[in-house]
């Protein structure tokens, strides 16, 4: 059998290094090809394992670059990324990444359970097809996110909350330890915020990581361990008063 | 019903028969692809650009489908080249491309005093398909299917949300110049089923319209396959009980069937509103 740490484009997986914290970002710029300036400048972040940690600032602050570079998508221009130690893409069926909505093709047709399943392709790779393992976590997956009723509706005629319901869906699938959320709780109804909300608490007590772009500061301090204020790109100091919590930007301590 | 039965007592109608059966087939599933990922200008461009390949292998006495196939990849790959990384938008690379392969065709068509040997190219002739050609039709198509097929997960993920896929390291990209070599290939099958200014139809017409019909990716590959085998055999018994050229009456079978299936849709969202009412 083929070793389900080996994905797509024969990426090893990697050991974490011991006491490494989950997410070190040091001084990190990026940017997306084709526009000369970067849309993230010396930014530093620390996110020990199973802390839960914000990303906040408004729209355009950098929230979604900096997920980007730790999922790979984007390259670093300059700084280091590291994962459990380890280089952006060294293990990174350990790192699941939630987009915003409009990444993804919503007129396609496909149901809310393939999309959710696309979330075990990465233990997958070429050729294999999901097993009963995976079927098994998607349905309970679902259940948890109450997407059992519209398992077999094509994902354009879900709500905005059904859909973002499903993106998590997905991302909770990969069964990864350090989960990368662009803003999960943007424009959805109250009980999808509920059952979301209820979901990270529960997924944090199993010792997950996780990052959390949101521009929403009212839930702050009671559902993160730290946060980092982001502005056109850089890190700013919290306006008074605002959720501090644990440091985790220029201020964390660094240690290895 | 012997009206059925009568042309198929001729090898020619067999063969035809059974080469657009295998040609629609594959045009009518990679096109359900074509048409989900908007890549329907492409699929032209591509008919077109097999025309020098064609012309050359003509004139060198080489073998007319691998000079397609040559032609075909080549621009495939050279498109992907031309706009890599925002260099050319897409479709002006396209554009530029193929008018210029098409161009080429032309000009050495030209060389010759006579464009009447290459009517064939142009327009199809289905009925001229002898059994060696259906040896390479039914390969190309094999190849085109079990391609989609062992690569469905991969192909499916990477047209509605490519983002994703980055994420796990697989490179959309890599699927995309995949699905255009197959493209190229499907093309230079079909072309002498309708010939290269209509092999598009194959590809984008039944694909669709089954996705009127249907939400789901298998039913409308099967559906379009479908539309695309009945319209197949009823413009070659149109053409044999007429005597009107056999690829376009393949395309306005098509087409027909793209009317039908525009109806279908009007009437489900007609009931679908009156039971929400």
């Amino acid at each position: 059998m083929r070793d389900p740490s080996l994905p797509y484009g024969h990426r090893r997986h990697t050991d974490a290094v011991p006491g490494a914290p989950a997410l070190a970002a040091r001084s990190v710029s990026a940017g997306y090809a084709g526009t000369p300036g970067p849309a993230l400048t010396d930014v530093s972040l620390r996110v020990p394992a199973g802390a839960r940690v914000a990303l906040v600032g408004p729209n355009g602050s950098g929230k979604s670059t900096l997920l980007k570079a730790v999922a790979g998508l984007l390259p670093v221009r300059s700084g280091e990324i590291r994962i459990y130690g380890n280089p952006v893409g060294a293990c990174h069926h350990r790192v699941a990444y939630l987009p915003q909505r409009g990444e993804v093709d919503w007129r396609f047709p496909i149901s809310v359970r393939r999309l959710v399943t696309t979330g075990r392709y990465v233990h997958l790779g070429w050729l294999k097809r999901p097993g009963r393992k995976d079927r098994e976590v998607v349905s309970r997956v679902m259940e948890d996110l109450g997407l059992t009723p519209l398992a077999e509706r094509q994902i354009g005629q879900l709500s905005g909350g059904q859909q973002q319901r499903a993106l998590l869906a997905r991302a909770l699938v990969q069964d990864g330890d350090l989960l990368l959320l662009d803003e999960p709780l943007n424009a959805v109804d109250a009980g999808t915020r509920e059952t979301i909300s209820k979901v990270l608490s529960e997924l944090q007590r199993r010792g997950k990581t996780m990052v959390v772009a949101t521009h929403d500061l009212a839930i702050l301090a009671s559902e993160f361990d730290g946060a980092l204020y982001l502005r056109e790109g850089r890190e700013v100091e919290p306006e008074p008063g605002a959720f501090a919590g644990l440091p985790v930007g220029r201020g964390a301590a660094w240690v290895g | 019903m012997g009206w059925l039965t009568e042309p198929l007592q001729f090898t020619f109608m067999q063969t035809g028969l059974l080469a657009t059966v295998l040609v629609g087939g594959t045009c009518a599933v990679l096109g359900v692809y074509v048409v989900l990922r908007s890549m329907a200008f492409i699929g032209d461009a591509l008919a077109h650009t097999i025309l020098p390949g064609l012309v050359a292998a003509y004139l060198l006495g080489l073998n007319l489908l691998g000079g397609a196939v040559v032609a075909g990849v080549a621009t495939a790959l050279g498109i992907g080249w031309l706009s890599r990384r925002g260099t050319l938008r897409e479709d002006t690379a396209i554009g530029v491309t193929f008018t210029g392969m098409f161009a080429l065709g032309i000009l050495l068509m030209s060389t010759t005093g006579s464009f009447r040997d290459f009517s064939h190219m142009l327009f199809g002739n289905v009925l001229g398909i002898v059994p060696r050609d259906l040896v390479l039709i039914s390969v190309l198509a094999l190849l085109v299917l079990g391609f989609l097929f062992l690569f469905h997960k991969e192909l499916e993920l990477t047209s509605f949300d490519p983002t994703h896929a980055r994420a796990m390291g697989l490179e959309a990209d890599k699927i995309r110049y995949g699905l255009l070599v197959l493209l190229s290939l499907t093309v230079v099958a079909g072309v002498q089923a309708v010939g290269v200014v209509l092999i598009s139809a194959l590809l984008i017409t039944p694909a669709a319209a089954a996705s009127l019909v249907t939400n789901s990716l298998p039913r409308m590959m099967a559906i379009s396959a479908a539309i695309a085998v009945f319209s197949g055999v009823a413009g070659l018994y149109a053409s044999y009980f007429f005597d009107v050229a056999s690829g376009a009456a393949i395309v306005l079978a098509c087409t027909t069937c793209f009317g039908v299936a525009t109806v279908v849709r009007v009437l489900q969202q007609g009931l679908g509103k009156g039971s929400s009412a």
